[in-house]
């Protein structure tokens, strides 16, 4: 089965390459792996799609808990949540279809970012499927480049994965 | 007051309590020797980076502190990589400092630039390249407390030559800030009673006793609840000493070559009580066929290990020593138990033995050495054959008094790590029981224990073989012996050479005279005994196979 991961991680150089790492070598498969930075610059985010059963899963988590860089890992599946990617997509399209493409993207809700010649650059937002499916459509057309972001997510309501409770638990290394 | 950062990282090591280093200095690490000059820290030059690596490991083995090592970059850095790997599998504590080529020069493939923190990535608990000479003593602590904290391990400092170099303000870096590190000690009350609940209902329980029992110092512990409930104990190899070998319950080691009736009493137990273990696959052999009629607790300080390898019923997450402690609160005195009449019986049946041929035995060598330092030597060992009959046949009754590669299994770690525990433990008697392939991978520090008169006493089991392969070789490779035999120097004289003492041994009646002999000098000895070429470790559980299915 397919976890969805949010891990908080000091923004450490290198932090990226131990997380990598430790999924290669033991063996863990990732699907997707997105990193960016959150509000507070001292701390990254990653969301990590995995593949893998219960037992696999209960290792990954441990495993990247034991890397003293982790700060905290939720995995989110099992919540409601949102998820999104993003494509950035090259077509090579004869001006005479560009109208064909271009109905293409209002069905997805996309927007062309790029106009040339004889390409067009079309970006999409939405969760995998979506991005998929968008993939598909425009295939036909001969896609030239094609670059997706990999998957974000962050849980519905008011659960969170956020570093308040890291300030906490600073706190509390911090009165004993 | 402003001090350089090689000062300051003095003034850090003092701070943790260091006095001992083992080291190799060169281009990038001189700000750091240049400055541990004035101090009265102990430096140990090894002939080797390897073997400073592995001194350091076996300082922190035989004292339960944390070893030092120190040694340039590139070549020097890399050169420590095996000792911090071997350190690693094993959960040593020790922190290894490596000069790096100045900030500008990173990355631009300088001279003698090795990117050592990514190379030992994978084999250390964690590990810093110090950017910033603001940083280096908040550094310098954290990687101290990592290393002993929680599943002991190797951290690795880098340090570039410019922040040595540069000068800055000493300051106390105050308390340690690590927000994605909490060992945790304490276990969970639910987790000791439900465990304690299926010890009181066992009637067949075994204890699988393993390095974190050492590392914890719960050895009082194991021993008070192997007592209280009389269970029988075996240990893995890191175990040994960790509970007493001459105790009527131990059943000594288990596994790949452990005893008969230690892998019996795996096989036949009702509830397996692993303490500080990682069910490792030379101990369990076919996981399947593993203490299979048995539910499982696995106590340990790293969650990751419970449940890696085997299902577990009952686990207790925490310090190993703290959990035993829990858990006997709730456990009331056994007086009988017919499951100990079983075991003894099997004692009795399937003892340890070999046949005596009229040559030197290599498991007699090493009862000698037993008898005659009276099971209270510091053993250290090599990897091979002859680590196997060290382990079976010497008596470890304490604990950190057989120093071995366990998890990593490096030739060449006996001899310099035996150098580690010599200077941890001046006033005892420390021996490094060696194979002829093994101690040439490490021979040259013959010059560091003479230069620093540590009277280690080396046992070469001499075969003239590269004694385990072969084995294998004759038992699965139809006696292809590829590469296994080898023609060796004169270990005596290249002893006398480097200014220690060497002794050749052809004949058993001449085994007992050397070792008392050896053990009357206050100098390093090498005893080159020339034994039964041919001989096998046994009993063994071919690979793959449970292990109550044994040769020999
Ligand atoms: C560094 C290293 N290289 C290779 C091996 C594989 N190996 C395991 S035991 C062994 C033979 C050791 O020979 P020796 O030291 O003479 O000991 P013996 O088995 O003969 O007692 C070898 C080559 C190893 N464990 N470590
Ligand atoms: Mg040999």
């Amino acid at each position: 089965m397919r976890h969805t991961l949010a891990v908080l991680v000091e923004n450490n150089p290198g932090v990226l390459a131990r997380v990598a790492g430790l999924f290669s070598r033991r063996g863990f498969n990732i699907d997707s792996l997105a990193v960016g930075r959150t509000d507070n610059p001292t701390v990254s985010r990653m969301t990590i799609v995995v593949e893998g059963d219960a037992r696999v899963l209960e290792q990954v988590n441990k495993q990247l808990h034991k890397l003293v860089d982790v700060i905290k890992i939720s995995d989110i599946t099992a919540d409601e949540f949102v998820d999104r990617e993003l494509v950035l997509i090259k077509v090579s399209v004869d001006p005479s279809l560009r109208g064909e493409v271009m109905q293409i993207a209002d069905v997805f809700r996309a927007r062309i970012v790029d106009l040339g010649k004889k390409t067009l650059t079309l970006e999409c937002t939405g969760n995998n499927g979506k991005v998929d499916a968008f993939e598909e459509s425009l295939q036909p057309y001969g896609i030239k480049e094609l670059v997706r972001t990999g998957k974000i997510a962050m849980q519905r309501g008011s659960r969170y994965t956020g570093f308040t409770e890291r300030s906490q638990k600073m706190n509390g290394n911090q009165e004993d | 007051m402003k001090k350089s950062g090689a000062e300051i990282l003095m003034e850090s090591l003092k701070a943790q309590g260091v006095d001992t280093i083992f080291g190799y200095p060169g281009g990038a690490a001189l700000p750091i020797y240049d400055a541990l000059y004035d101090t009265d820290i102990n430096h140990y030059l090894t002939r080797h980076e390897q073997g400073a690596a592995h001194a350091a490991d076996g300082y922190a083995r035989a004292s339960g502190k944390p070893g030092v090592c120190l040694a340039t970059s590139g070549p020097g850095a890399t050169n420590l990589v095996t000792g911090i790997a071997n350190a690693y599998m094993d959960s040593i504590p020790m922190v290894a400092f490596t000069g790096q080529v100045a900030t500008s020069l990173l990355g631009k493939d300088s001279f003698q630039e090795a990117d050592i923190t990514g190379i030992t990535l994978p084999v250390t608990k964690h590990n810093y390249m110090v950017k910033d000479v603001n940083d280096l003593s908040k550094i310098v602590k954290e990687a101290f407390h990592i290393a002993t904290t929680g599943r002991p391990g190797p951290v690795l400092v880098d340090i570039p030559k410019d922040v040595s170099s540069t000068v800055a303000a000493y300051e106390d870096p105050g308390p340690v800030l690590l927000p994605g590190y909490s060992p945790a000690f304490k276990p969970d009350p639910k987790q000791v009673s439900r465990a304690a609940r299926a010890i009181v209902e066992a009637e067949r329980p075994v204890i699988y006793a393993g390095g974190g029992v050492v590392s914890s110092g719960a050895h009082e512990e194991l021993k008070e609840l192997a007592e209280t409930l009389l269970m029988p104990v075996a240990t893995t190899l890191m175990g040994l000493g960790g509970f007493p070998g001459d105790h009527p319950l131990s059943v000594g080691m288990l596994g790949m070559h452990g005893s008969k009736y230690a892998n019996y009493a795996i096989s036949d137990c009702d509830l397996l009580v692993a303490v500080g273990v990682r069910f490792d696959d030379r101990v369990t052999g076919k996981l399947e066929s593993f203490a299979p009629n048995a539910q499982v607790i696995h106590i340990d300080i790293d969650q990751a290990e419970i449940g890696k390898n085997v299902r577990v019923d009952f686990p207790v997450a925490g310090d190993v020593r703290l959990c035993l402690r829990e858990i006997m609160k709730q456990l009331e005195p056994k007086v009988e138990s017919a499951w100990n009449g079983t075991i003894n019986k099997w004692k009795k049946e399937y003892p340890l033995g070999y046949v005596d041929n009229g040559r030197i035995k290599p498991q007699q060598v090493i009862q000698e050495i037993c008898t005659a330092t009276k099971g209270q030597a510091r053993i250290a060992t090599e990897v091979g054959q002859h680590q196997m009959w060290a382990a079976q046949y010497y008596t470890f009754n304490r604990p950190r008094s057989f120093i071995s590669s366990g998890g990593l299994g490096t030739m060449g770690f006996g001899f310099p790590a035996a150098i580690g525990v010599q200077v941890a433990c001046p006033e005892e008697t420390v021996f490094d029981i060696a194979g002829d392939g093994s101690f040439q991978m490490n021979i040259q520090e013959l010059a560091t224990v003479v230069n620093y008169k540590l009277p280690v006493k080396v046992a070469i089991l001499n075969n003239g073989y590269l004694g385990m392969v072969r084995q294998w070789q004759e038992l699965f490779y139809n006696r292809r012996y590829s590469y296994t035999e080898m023609s060796n120097p004169e270990f005596s004289k290249v002893a006398e050479a480097y200014g220690a003492v060497g002794i050749k041994i052809t004949t058993p009646s001449e085994v007992r005279p050397a070792i008392e002999h050896a053990l009357s000098v206050d100098e390093p000895v090498v005893m080159d005994f020339i034994t039964d070429p041919e001989e096998n470790v046994l009993p063994m559980v071919p690979p793959g196979e449970a292990i109550n299915k044994m040769l020999g």
